[in-house]
């Protein structure tokens, strides 16, 4: 084969590896997704979906079993709000102090320590959880267990802070340097240049920043199902123990039998997350295409 | 003709980035209502010179001034606030920098940083200030579309008005026309012969010509010291240095 030849084939290969690896990852989410639709959809010939949804009561192995996940929906619900409740204000007012008014070096520290938290594997920050903060709010709160919505949104709240900061860490750097020199030769103080120009400009990536840390607690396992301590009954209050969808999910699955009505709404419910972290990732896009236009 | 007021004093000014000398030993007034151009080549101290009349100098690590700098005779460093210095002191960058928000919000954002609420208020800085640069005619129609969408000049013009909303003292140009075309060129020199009734005006530019279009005293700076200082036309027809003449007549820069 003459050299030319040779390169444009090396080319052509190299392209279609690409779009395949591209194309690859696309199929995989494509079929999780139908697989969980085969896997959960059976068990809407004997149940109706609202029935599913709206449902009070989870009681999948008596006779005749229930499949009510409104409890499993709200106890989602109620951890993820409150662990955004936390870790929003924070995380955004980190990523702030980290971009805008902390020293160099402290700012390489800083952003060392965040990345760290992130790397902290989610079981052992459910330990931590429920050795030390559960017993700590039970003996705050005068409550019989420390194992309630407000230790797993505490617990999660950590987790979900590393995505939030290094985000909107992110979005407030790239806010272009010119509007804040602009701002500040207008006479704005610093903190009028951060938080009416700079804020405003990286607003866009700010919500990317919250949505994603927000989707990264509503998928959260591990942590939440040692902390949240699992009763599928529907919350009143942030003192309660209460049992997200997930950590059901991962309780359940190894005792249901596969083909049954129980596993198919283990699937059923997958689909709900599904459908949920879809939702999420899709409104921190488009804010996240919106800023960088 | 009466002896103008000096609106600028500066004495013994020195100004160090580092170990780097960017100003030695400046010595000049600025008088007002007069357009004082700084001409020079890259690296001579011009831009250096003008940040320091607002101070933004002081955003740059490691800048360290000596000397003195008074505006209608307070000392800029010690006598006043330096938010309110920058508020008198209004500067125009080289390349022009709306925010990106609408064309209103642009030229009121300074006032509504100042506290100023009242809408009636607001209306009159923004048709002001516009007529002032000239841009009202062209804008008038679409003050909430984004500033981004102008052209460049009208951009330029916009940052001019931003600045003139808060009724400054003094206005500083940084290279103004640099990024722009003639005609947008010729509008702003134009607009800047008007604004220095009302204004002083400090600019610093790359472009001999223009300085010579519109300065009334104009300054050369040549590796951080100011070579000559003298009314423009003079300076452009008989300058004593021979540095001053090389490089107007553009031997070398």
């Amino acid at each position: 084969m003459k050299p030319a030849r040779r390169r444009k084939l090396k080319e052509w290969l190299i392209e279609k590896a690409i779009l395949l690896s591209g194309v690859f990852s696309v199929v995989f989410v494509l079929l999780i997704f139908l697989f969980l639709l085969r896997e959960g959809l059976s068990l809407f010939r004997g149940e109706s979906v609202l029935d599913f949804l709206l449902g009070k009561s989870w009681y999948p192995i008596s006779s005749p079993p229930r499949f009510g996940i409104l409890p499993l929906i709200l106890g989602s619900v109620l951890v993820t709000l409150g662990a955004a409740a936390i870790s929003v204000p924070i995380g955004i007012a980190a990523a702030l102090f980290i971009a805008e008014i902390a020293p160099a070096r402290l700012k390489e520290a800083l952003k060392a320590g965040i990345e760290l938290l992130a790397a902290i594997p989610s079981v052992v920050i459910g330990f931590i959880g429920m050795i030390t903060l559960g017993p700590w709010i039970k003996n705050l709160f005068n409550i019989p267990t420390g194992l309630t919505a407000l230790t797993g949104s505490v617990t999660l709240a950590f987790m979900a802070m590393p995505t939030i900061v290094s985000i909107a860490e992110d979005a407030v750097t790239a806010v272009p340097r010119q509007y804040r020199e602009a701002a500040i030769a207008m006479g704005a103080t610093k903190w009028q240049t951060t938080w009416r120009i700079v804020a405003r400009a990286a607003r866009p990536g700010m919500v990317a920043a919250v949505m994603l840390g927000i989707g990264r607690v509503i998928g959260e396992t591990m942590a939440v199902m040692m902390v949240t301590g699992n009763a599928a009954m529907i919350p009143t209050g942030m003192l309660q123990p209460v049992r997200t969808l997930t950590a059901t999910i991962a309780a359940e699955m190894g005792e249901s039998v596969q083909g049954g009505a129980h596993y198919a709404a283990l699937f059923a419910i997958g689909i709900v997350l599904f459908i949920i972290t879809f939702l999420i990732n899709g409104v921190a896009d488009l804010f996240l295409h919106r800023s960088r236009r | 003709m009466v002896a103008a007021a000096a609106k600028f004093a500066i004495s013994g000014l020195h100004v160090h980035y580092g170990k780097i000398c960017a100003l030695r030993d400046l010595n000049l007034d600025i008088r007002a209502h007069e357009i004082f151009t700084v001409i020079g080549p890259a690296n001579s101290g011009k831009s250096t010179f003008l940040n320091c009349l607002n101070r933004l100098i002081d955003l740059a690590p490691a800048s360290r001034l000596s000397g003195e700098i008074r505006l209608d005779g307070v000392d800029i460093r010690a006598g006043l606030e330096v938010e309110s210095l920058r508020r008198k002191v209004g500067i125009v960058f080289a390349l022009p920098l709306p925010l990106p928000i609408s064309i209103y919000e642009n030229i009121v954002y300074g006032l509504r940083m100042q506290g100023i609420r009242d809408a009636a208020v607001l209306d009159e800085a923004v048709e002001r200030s516009l007529r002032e640069s000239y841009l009202w005619d062209e804008v008038k129609d679409r003050l909430r579309s984004p500033a981004m969408n102008l052209s460049g000049g009208q951009q330029q013009r916009l940052c001019m008005a931003r600045i003139l909303a808060g009724r400054p003292d003094v206005l500083l140009f940084d290279e103004p026309t640099s990024g722009l075309d003639p005609i947008s060129t010729a509008r702003i020199e134009e607009t800047m012969l008007v604004l220095k009734e009302k204004y002083t005006i400090v600019l610093v530019t790359n472009n001999v010509a223009q300085a010579a279009r519109v300065g009334d005293r104009t300054a050369f700076f040549l590796m951080s010291e100011m070579v000559e200082l003298s009314e423009t036309s003079r300076m452009f027809t008989t300058p004593v240095d021979q540095r001053t003449s090389d490089y107007i007549t553009g031997k070398f820069g």
